[in-house]
């Protein structure tokens, strides 16, 4: 294992979690919710009564985060190497996957972790597992 | 006023998302690259979002209704299905494929990145499927 040190930024890493760590426990203790972006996403899908203005307001504030860092400082390189195949693929399986395993990166990873459940620690490690996988996969054996 | 709360919570988190490199495809696939060039700094990002919600969530699991008195929603779900397994798989596989996650993926759309579009796109269209066939049964 060979450390891309010119790249490690661990105190920005570490501010921007901390920053994802308080909206959740924000939207938790205030809201009740879980801050699980698929969930709150994939929930739009099976519009409910009353259920439907606060996902919509969750998502507008994601959509307008980059504005508002923009008014501060310009925006951090953004890199993307998937070309238009490999992005819906993706999408895809993102999509199909988070709904199925009921939750992403935020509501497994963060607030799952974080509320010590068993079967987001599972789902974690699965998600984590393929993806180490697959980026082996396109980079060492497939490349 | 809870959707005020709303707004807010997705914009911190956003704004954690950009801050953190999340945000960035490409450094998220250097962190899932531990045959290449690693770069860790986004297990800096769980660890610290972990460590300042696990108070959040402790205090959360005692209490019935949230501060602004509407009903606690903490999942209940307990088994360890296949559906839960095979669909996390699947997500990673997706993941490792573009370095896109669903929060970032709506970050970029916010940040007029084309590719970003594309891949809500996709995603959408994926998360319909699940629901056309859980109507279905």
């Amino acid at each position: 294992m060979v450390i891309d040190w010119v790249h490690y930024t661990p105190l920005a890493s570490l501010l921007g979690g901390v920053l994802i760590g308080l909206a959740a426990a924000l939207f938790v203790l205030v809201n009740g919710r879980i801050a699980g972006i698929s969930g709150i996403v994939g929930g739009l899908l099976r519009p409910r009564m009353g259920d439907l203005m606060w996902r919509v307001a969750f998502i507008v504030g994601l959509l307008t985060a980059p504005w508002l860092f923009q008014v501060f400082a310009p925006l951090p390189e953004i890199q993307v190497g998937a070309g238009t195949a490999t992005l819906l693929v993706a999408g895809l399986l993102v999509g199909i996957g988070t709904r199925y395993g009921a939750g992403c990166t935020s509501g497994h990873g963060v607030c799952g972790l974080a509320r010590l459940s068993p079967r987001s620690l599972v789902a974690t490690l699965s998600f984590m597992l393929t993806g180490f996988v697959t980026v082996f996969a396109v980079r060492h054996l497939l490349a | 006023m809870n959707i005020l709360f709303s707004l807010a919570a997705g914009l911190v988190f956003g704004l954690g998302l950009i801050v953190s490199g999340m945000a960035n495809p490409a450094k998220v696939l250097d962190f899932l690259d531990l045959a290449g060039m690693w770069d860790p700094s986004l297990a800096w990002v769980m660890g610290g979002a972990i460590a300042v919600a696990f108070g959040a969530f402790a205090l959360a699991k005692k209490r019935t209704s949230s501060l602004l008195g509407l009903p606690m929603q903490l999942p209940t779900a307990r088994g360890i299905d296949r559906r839960l397994v095979g669909g996390s798989l699947a997500f990673g596989f997706g993941w490792g494929l573009a370095g896109i996650c669903p929060g970032p993926a709506i970050v970029l759309v916010g940040a007029g990145v084309a590719q970003g579009l594309i891949f809500v796109g996709a995603m959408l269209a994926g998360m319909s499927l699940v629901e056309f066939l859980r109507r279905g049964r």
